[in-house]
């Protein structure tokens, strides 16, 4: 018999932290994946969050720098500009690129910085409880918002890939989830794409991923994956939400890694 | 026998996605503790043939299953 499925080769033999159910562990693996499929474990270099991520180089075998909260888009900046010829990713959380960090990452998306950023969007704040993200949906109930959000008192869900996708410098943004079998493979494949944007030299790319998080939502894994397909998904809309076929950039040779 | 899976009961949480995305319902949960405190899920060959179509490992978080075919 042929074995057709296993652990990623990128992927080391860790038991992962996170809860039963999360979605981080399957983006780590999807990530994973890719990187086996397209070859570039040698030449990757991941840029950490701080949030429930944090601990993601024990699980990855290739190199990996901690940022610090919300800097990873400034800090993959750096190293991009420093060695365009290596492939640098970001995995950053709603807590880390929608709160803390958004303006650097605004601004990295907005220079057109030749990185990929991997948002995943839980709609809390998972490691320190579940405190409402800006990316909360009106009406759902945190730890501080037991009454529900409400948009007079904390303002509305922070859509970050609509409005990345204004931005002249961004050249792929698509929003997924991985809530099911079919929607794994299409995240795995956004994910692909948005590295492949990289190596093409096409300019800052972002695939945000709809995840799971039954520990903060109160809810059994099974429940909280239709939660995504109920609820989330009718303010985060799925689909590919920017593809540019090319940026030009005349005489910019940062482009060219 | 057309396909085959191995659950590493000590990776499994049992979060049981994979229950819900077997179609034959060949997974079920089961009663035994591992060392960590889960029930993780057991594979029942005889409750129908397995066709080795891995949707079970894609949803599994932790990568605790390994998928087999011929």
């Amino acid at each position: 018999m042929k074995k057709v499925f296993e652990r990623p080769k990128s992927m080391k033999k860790n038991i992962f932290h996170y809860c039963a159910g999360c979605g981080h562990s399957i983006a780590h693996r999807l990530i994973a994946e890719v990187i086996d499929e397209l070859g570039i474990r040698g030449v990757l270099i991941g840029v950490l969050p701080a949030g429930c991520a944090v601990l993601a180089y024990n699980y990855f075998d290739v190199d990996m720098i901690e940022a610090q909260h919300g800097r990873g888009p400034a800090t993959a900046t750096g190293i991009k500009r420093a060695l365009p010829d290596r492939v640098v990713f970001c995995y950053q959380g709603d807590g880390d690129l929608a709160a803390i960090g958004i303006a650097e990452s605004f601004h990295a998306a907005n220079r057109g910085e030749n990185i990929t950023v991997v948002f995943i969007n839980n709609a809390v704040y998972g490691m320190t409880g579940g405190q409402m993200a800006p990316t909360s949906m009106l009406g759902q109930r945190t730890t501080t918002s037991p009454g529900g959000r409400k948009s007079l008192l904390d303002g509305y869900p922070i859509q970050v890939s609509e409005v990345f996708s204004l931005l002249p410098g961004t050249s792929y943004i698509e929003r997924c989830t991985v809530n099911s079998p079919a929607s794994i493979l299409k995240a795995k494949k956004a994910i692909r794409k948005a590295f492949q944007c990289q190596i093409d030299g096409r300019g800052f790319s972002l695939v945000e991923i709809l995840s799971p998080c039954p520990t903060n939502w109160k809810m059994t894994p099974i429940e909280s994956c239709r939660w995504i397909d109920e609820v989330m998904s009718k303010t985060f809309p799925l689909g590919v939400i920017k593809d540019l076929p090319e940026i030009k950039k005349k005489g910019d040779k940062r482009h060219d890694g | 026998m057309k396909g085959h899976i191995i659950i590493d009961s000590g990776l499994c949480k049992e979060c049981h996605l994979c229950i819900e995305a077997c179609k034959k319902g060949l997974i079920t949960p089961s009663h035994e503790f591992n060392s960590r405190g889960y029930r993780p899920v057991c594979f029942n060959q005889e409750r129908g043939e397995c066709t080795g179509c891995a949707l079970c490992a894609i949803v599994c978080p932790d990568i605790a299953i390994e998928v087999y075919r011929e």
